[in-house]
This record gives structure tokens, sequence and C-alpha cells, in this order.
């Protein structure tokens, strides 16, 4: 691989999206579990509840932060990397990305002061409303994104003229046809992302026995969250890779590592793509379960790589990050159960019983962001060497910098990044070891003023 | 009505609102953390908690300010974001650092907070002086000669003072005592500094090019455009006046500074706005060549102008929740 300045571009903005949708994922799915909590004590007026909203809220708050200050810099990068793909698709790029601005950016961020800071100054049902506002507009947010997104991945309702697109219908450049498969396959990755992430910390407290009620709470909705979302993402996942294989049968057949078209397409498992040779060394296969995942037929037929000449996907990275991501949600599915049976089925606070049940799922705390991530490295890496998918390829969009500009800046950024990374898991760690308080021990009136307690 | 010719121009409109309310907003706290280094331990707890609900809101304006140019003028959003990789580089860095420092500080334990602060403080600094060399750059039409280059260097380095001038303004609404006293005296430090920058940006946009030392200096316009430098020399004025006189500051007039220095930031856009329109790339690019299409336009003007209004009335309201002089914050 050659570290040419269109390469180098490339690195750079795959780092930095890398980087930043980390965050949304866990605020989108966060957020809607805040609410829950909020609503639970609302109705219930038990405080475990409210402790386990304010100790959530404040990792949700850190991960709002890098969310925010990492999609600044992706609100720059087309401009900086893709001068070329705002010239020739920014009539429809653009309103999408203004109205992910206008209706999510501001909505969230102005809230969100309430959500944080503002339990002493409002009502208690303005809290909640803010807490809500905050999670629609994360949600709004992804809409916008995932429509622009898609619509890069399968283009519809545009005509081209001078290589410039223009818009033919808004409604089908939004609900694109790839669109709502994506929408919902990203949001429930997001709650699932959620889900593990609050379960695992959870379950962290129990083996260091920091934990407190709240702490059996949260793991139960976890848990409950996961058993149902892990099937639904598998289901939600498989129309998906249907729908891409009508719209981008060039990615699928990357993902399974089909060189040749075939009636009756053996699914590989495992083995090694080999892109020179156009086949897969120690191919572990199952005899044409891929037809009849892919077409619902025994003997159906799957488009290979060769039908695709000078237009296919680098095929190691998808199919290696395609199987990542499906063998993740598996585990999350079999976890996911075997956490809800055995949580539900005692007492609460029943922690030490299950030891290996715990460091499970604190071994599973951040297993979203890697599915998530190795899901986009499907999505987009897939889409190659495409930046619209079919019409307008990568390498004419890309800006002119000098190779030893975006060296230095891509090294800038990797280095931020990791360091902010390695703090932020630093900080959850600092913040899940604190004991939690016990409930009697706390006057009412003095919980606002006490900046220090933390923890639950 | 001619669609083509007034959307453009409407979105120029916004744009320039956009931006004018980031730098009165974010200016405030970016401020505040360019301060920070100044302020003893518990002033500094006080002084992020009276920026803590807004923060976020108000960097949310310069997406929004570049999220109009790439909606509206995408030809010109490549262009200037090309042309200033580098500064937007590292201002992305330096709001990257100060945005989670300002969380971190808190949660990532007692030992770490000392290095969060110095971050927070020097995120500040570097998205400040980057923001001023992109003004520069701009004015000077983008040119990379050393005049260029130079220009873009003082006001790199005079631009941050309007900021701290902002932090203090803002420090003297949301806090008294000690800290209220230390805000004049830093606010009275950082007046001359930021007086050059004004003077420079004036001086330097007729010189940039002839024809906008046209448009200022034959004579009917001359006359019309007064009211501009005599506005804001008279706000400047009352600055200093202000600063000198801190009686009427302790007695609950805090507040004038913000206001003051709110009227020269506006009357600093409308001078530049007069001065570029119609280009949007001084010399190479008029409004309506770097617009995209109408019909895109059309579309998310509707938007803008339901979600807009909507945008500053929740922000408002934002403002008179949390009213009054800061306290600590505590997320209990
Ligand atoms: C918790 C995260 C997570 C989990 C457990 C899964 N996915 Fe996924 N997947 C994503 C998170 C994700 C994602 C990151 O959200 C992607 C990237 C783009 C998108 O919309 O969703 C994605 C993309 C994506 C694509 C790419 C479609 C395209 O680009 O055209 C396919 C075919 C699947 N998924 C299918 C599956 C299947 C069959 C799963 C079964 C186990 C699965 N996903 C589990
Ligand atoms: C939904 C919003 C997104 C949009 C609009 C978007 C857009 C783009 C664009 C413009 C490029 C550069 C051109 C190209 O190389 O094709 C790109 C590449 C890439 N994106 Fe995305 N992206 C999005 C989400 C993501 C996410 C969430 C990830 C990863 C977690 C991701 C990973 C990548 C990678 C790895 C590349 C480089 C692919 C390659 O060049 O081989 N993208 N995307
Ligand atoms: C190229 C693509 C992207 C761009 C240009 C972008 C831009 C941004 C910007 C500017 C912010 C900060 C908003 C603020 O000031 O409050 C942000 C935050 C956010 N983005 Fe992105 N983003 C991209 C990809 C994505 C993707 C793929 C998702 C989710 C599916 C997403 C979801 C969010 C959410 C939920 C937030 C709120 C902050 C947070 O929760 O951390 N973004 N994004």
């Amino acid at each position: 691989m050659e570290l040419d300045p269109f390469m180098l571009a490339r690195m750079q903005f795959a780092a930095n999206i890398s980087f930043h949708i980390l965050f949304p994922t866990i605020t989108i799915g966060l957020c809607w579990i805040l609410l829950y909590f909020r609503v639970r004590f609302t109705l219930s007026g038990d405080k475990a509840w409210e402790y386990a909203y304010s100790f959530w809220v404040k990792i949700f708050a850190l991960s709002f932060a890098l969310g925010v200050v990492s999609g600044i810099t992706m609100s720059f990068q087309f401009g900086t990397n893709w001068p070329g793909f705002m010239e020739r698709a920014g009539n429809i790029a653009g309103p999408l990305l203004g109205y992910e601005v206008l209706t999510a950016f501001f909505l969230e961020a102005s809230f969100l002061g309430i959500m944080l800071f503002g339990k002493e100054r409002v009502s208690n049902r303005l809290h909640l409303i803010a807490t809500a506002l905050v999670a629609i507009g994360t949600t709004f947010s992804a809409f916008w994104i995932l429509s622009l997104n898609s619509w890069m991945q399968t283009p519809a309702g545009y005509r081209i003229e001078d290589g410039v697109f223009f818009v033919e219908s808004w409604w089908q450049v939004i609900f694109n046809p790839s669109f709502p498969y994506r929408f919902f396959h990203m949001l429930n990755a997001s709650l699932l992302t959620a889900a593990f992430l609050i379960m695992g910390i959870s379950a962290w407290r129990a083996l260091k026995q920091v934990d407190g009620p709240a702490t059996w709470r949260v793991m139960r909705t976890g848990a409950a969250m996961a058993a149902v979302l892990a099937p639904l993402q598998i289901w939600i996942g498989d129309l998906h890779g249907l729908n891409t294989l009508e719209h981008q049968p060039a990615k699928v057949a990357a993902m399974e590592g089909i060189w040749e078209t075939e009636k009756g397409a053996p699914l590989t498992l495992f083995g090694f793509p080999d892109e020179e040779a156009k086949t897969t060394h120690f191919a572990i296969k199952v005899p044409k379960l891929a037809s009849l995942i892919l077409t619902h037929e025994w003997d159906g037929e799957v488009k290979g790589l060769n039908e695709f000449e000078g237009a296919t996907p680098p095929v190691a990275p998808v199919f290696w990050a395609f199987r990542v991501m499906v063998g993740i949600g598996v585990l999350m599915l079999l976890v996911g159960w075997w956490a809800t049976f055995t949580l539900f089925r005692q007492p609460l606070e029943s922690r030490i019983e299950h030891p290996w049940l715990m460091r499970a799922l604190s071994a599973m705390t951040f297993s979203g962001w890697i599915a998530v991530l190795a899901g986009w490295y499907v999505t987009e890496i897939g889409r190659q060497p495409w930046i619209v998918s079919g019409l307008l390829r990568t390498s004419e969009v890309v800006a002119d910098h000098a190779s030893a500009t975006l060296m230095g800046t891509l090294l800038g950024y990797v280095g931020l990044y990791a360091f902010l990374l390695v703090s932020y898991i630093a900080a959850l760690r600092y913040l899940a070891t604190k004991p939690a308080r016990s409930l009697s021990l706390l006057p009412q009136a003095q919980r606002f003023h006490k900046p220090d307690q933390e923890g639950v | 009505m001619d669609l083509s010719f007034w959307l453009p121009l409407f979105f120029a409109g916004a744009m320039g609102l956009a931006l004018l309310i980031y730098v009165l907003l974010d200016g405030y706290d970016l401020g505040i953390g360019m301060l920070l280094p100044f302020a003893s331990e518990e002033e500094k707890d006080l002084m992020i908690g009276s920026i803590g609900p807004f923060w976020d809101a108000n960097e949310t304006w310069i997406v929004l300010g570049v999220g109009i140019l790439l909606i509206a003028f995408p030809q010109a959003h490549g262009i200037v974001l090309t042309a200033l990789y580098l500064p937007v580089t590292i201002m992305l860095m330096g709001l990257i650092l100060r945005g989670v420092a300002f969380d971190f500080r808190v949660k990532a334990g007692d030992a770490r907070k000392g290095m969060w602060n110095a971050l927070f403080a020097a995120g500040s600094l570097i998205a400040s002086a980057a923001q001023g060399w992109m003004l520069g750059a701009y004015i000077t039409g983008l040119s990379d000669d050393t005049t260029g280059l130079l220009f873009s260097a003082l006001i790199a380095v005079t631009l941050p003072a309007l900021y701290v001038l902002l932090g203090s303004a803002w420090l003297l609404i949301k806090t008294d005592g000690a800290l209220f006293e230390k805000a004049i005296r830093w606010g009275r430090n950082a007046l001359l500094p930021m007086g050059l920058c004004l003077l420079l940006v004036s001086v330097a946009t007729p010189l940039v090019s002839s024809v906008i030392a046209d448009k200022w200096f034959t004579l009917p316009n001359a006359i019309g455009l007064l009211p501009i430098p005599l506005i804001t020399a008279t706000a400047y004025a009352g600055l200093v006046w202000l600063f000198n006189s801190p009686v009427i500051l302790r007695s609950g007039y805090g507040w004038l500074i913000f206001a003051a220095l709110t009227v020269i930031c506006v009357m600093a856009s409308i001078g530049l706005g007069y001065s570029l329109f119609p280009e949007i790339i001084i010399g190479r690019l008029d409004l309506w060549e770097a617009a995209a299409a109408t019909e895109s336009l059309l579309f998310i003007f509707w938007g803008t102008v339901i979600t807009l209004p909507a945008i500053l009335g929740y922000t408002f309201f934002i403002y008179r929740v949390f009213r009054g002089k800061a306290t600590a914050l505590s997320y209990d």
C-alpha cells in the first residue's frame, strides 16, 4: 500500500469517523436507557432508579462531550478532505447535513444543559422532558446522517447534469432503498452497545464488590434489552444483507468471498481471501448455504466478483470485518439470554453466585464498539471504489494536499484519539470503582450539595 | 420574486448571523478557558460552573456556520477549507482538547485534575488563535504571500484578546467577590490588544483590495457608512471608561461590558459584510457563483425559517433557567 495523498486522506477520514462513531453509538442508546431510569423513578419513587440515573448520566455526559468534539471535526472533514464531494453532490448532501444541525444538534446540545445541571432549577417534569428531548435529538442525528450515508450507498431521486447531482425528489433521496434497513440496524446497534456497556460495568462493580441496589436494577435492564434486541439485530441484519445484494452485489460478493458467479454457492465460514489468486485459502465451506441465505433457494444464483471487473472493493477487510460483526452478534445473543435467564430467576442481589456470568459480562463491556466498527468497515470499504455507488469515484473528489501535511495531521489525530480513548476508559474505570452509596446514609437535602459523592 | 437571486442572499445573511452568535457565545467560554490558569482552585470550579450548561450549544453555532457554507455555497466551502486546512485542523484539535477536558477534569479523579485544567486552557488558546489566523487569512483573500501570512499571524495573537474580554464580561455577570475583581483586572488587560485587533482588521480590509477601498472611501458611501466606525469607537471608549469606573460595574452593571462588546462585534460584522459583498471569497467567487442549486436551497430554506426561531427561543429559555450567579457544578 502506497501512502499517496489519496490513501492518506482516506485513512484520515476513516480514523476520524471511526473515533466519532464510538460515542454517538453509546449516547444514542444510553439516552433512551436514562429516560427509562428517569420514568421508573418518577413512577415508583424507588431511589435506586434515581441513583442509576445520576451514575449513568455522568458517563453519558462524558461520552456526549467526546461525540460532540469529534463530530465537529467531522463537519469540517468533508471540506478539508473531499472538497470534490461537496462540489459534485453538495445539492444533496448539504441539505441533509443542514437538517441534522437544525433539528438535532441544537436540540440535544441545548437541553443537555438542563438534563445535566438543571435538576434543582426546573420541575421534575421539565427535567424529564429535557431528557426525552436529548434522546430524540440524538436519534434525529442518526436519522439524517444515515439518510445521507444510505444515499451514498444506494442513490435515488437525483439527476446528473455536467457531473453535478441535482435533486428530483427529496422523498426518494431521504428514504432511499437502503435507508430503512441501515437506520434500524444502527439504532438497534446503539441500544445493544449501550446495553452491554451498562451490564459490563455493573458486572465489574459486582466483581469488585462495590455494587449497590441500583447496580442490579441496571444489570437486569441491560440483560432484558440484550435478550430481545440481539435476535432482532440478527434479523434486521439479514434483511439488510438481502437489500445490499439487490443494490450492491459486489459488496456482498466481497463479504462472502464469492469469486465466481455460481448456482448453489457454498457459505464460507472462515478462510484467507487472496485477491491476487482470486481464491480463498483454507476455506471452511458449508455447501449451498450462501445461496440459501441470499436467495432463499438451494440452487439460487449468486453473483461473484468476476462480474465487477475494475470496480471491486478490497476483499479481505470486508470479508473479515463481516465475520467479526456477525460473530459478536451471535455472542451477544448467547450471553444476553444467559444473563436474562440467570438474573431474572433470582432475587435481585445474588451477585456472587454467578462469578462466570459476571466475568463474561464485564469482558463484553465494549463488544458493541467492535461490532459497530466492523459493521461500518463492511459498509464503507465494501462501497469502494465508489464514494457514491456506481456514480462517483472516491479518487475523483479528493483534495490535493501534500503528503507530508496529511501525514503530520493524521499522526496528530491518531495520537490525540489514542490518548482520549485511554483517558475515557480510565475515567469509566475510576467512576465504576467508587463504592456505591448506601441508600439510607444520604439525607435528601444533602444530595445536591455534595459534588464529590459519586457512585451508586 | 427571483429565488435564485434571493436565496443565496438569505443564506449569506444566516451564515453571518450564525458566525456572529458563535463569536459572542463561544467567545466567552473560550475566553474563560484562557483565563483559567490565573484563577485559584476554587475559582476554577466556579468559572467552569458558569459555562457548564452552555458551552456545548455555544459551539454548535460554528457547526451551523460551516454547515451553511457547505449547504448553500458548496464551491466556496471546498476552496476555503482546502486553503485553510492546517489552521482548521489545529483549531479542531484545540476544540477537542478543551471540550473533553471540561468533563474529564471532574471525572478522571483528583490526581489528574491539574492536567485537564491545563489542557482546557491550552485547548482554548489554540482554538482561539487558530480562529484568528483563519479570519486573517480569509480577509486577505486566502493569499499566502508574506504580508498575508504576517497579517494572519497578527490577528491570531489579537483575536484571543477579544475572547478574553468576552470571558471577563461573562464573569462580571455570573460571579461576585474576589473573582469579580479579578475579572475586572483581566478585562482591563485585554482591552489594548483587542483594540489593536479591531483596528488591524478595519485597516487591512480596504488595503487588500481596491474594490473594497472604493466602497468605503468614495463620497456618498463614506458618509452613509460613518456610523459604523463612530458607534464602534464610542462602544470602545465606553469599555475603557467602564473598566476604569469599577464602582459602576460593582453596582450590578457588569452586563454593560458584554453589551458594549456585542455592539462592537455587530458593527465589525456589518462592516466586514459590506466590504465583502457580493463576493464570498475576495477576488475569486461571488455569492451566486458559489451557490447550490435553487431547489436544494429552497428545501433547506423552509427548514431554517421554521427551526431557527425555535432554536433561538429555547436558547433564550436555557439562559433564563440558568440565570443568576454561578455555582460550582455537581452532576448529582
Ligand atoms: C452492535 C452492533 C452490530 C451487530 C451485533 C450486528 N451489526 Fe450489522 N452493522 C452494524 C452493527 C451491528 C452497524 C455498525 O451499525 C452497520 C454499519 C452500517 C449500518 O447501517 O449498520 C452494520 C452493517 C451491516 C451490513 C452492511 C450492509 C451494507 O453496508 O450494505 C450487513 C449486511 C449487516 N450489518 C448484517 C448483520 C448481521 C447478519 C448480523 C448478525 C449477527 C449483524 N449485522 C450484527
Ligand atoms: C453515516 C455517515 C457517514 C458518511 C456520510 C460517511 C462518508 C464517507 C466518505 C465521504 C468517505 C470517504 C470516501 C471513501 O473512501 O469512500 C468514507 C470512507 C470511509 N468511512 Fe464513512 N461515512 C459515514 C460513516 C462511517 C462510519 C460510522 C465509519 C466507521 C466506523 C466509517 C468508516 C469509513 C471508512 C473505514 C472509510 C474508508 C474506506 C476506504 O477508503 O477504503 N464511515 N465515508
Ligand atoms: C460523516 C459523518 C458525520 C458527520 C459530519 C457528523 C457530524 C457531527 C457533529 C458536528 C456533531 C456535534 C454536534 C453538536 O455540536 O452537538 C455530531 C454529533 C453526533 N453525531 Fe455525528 N457526524 C457524522 C457521523 C455520524 C453517524 C454515523 C452517527 C450515528 C449513526 C452520528 C450521530 C451523532 C450523534 C447522536 C451526535 C450527538 C453527540 C453525541 O451523541 O455524541 N454521527 N456529529
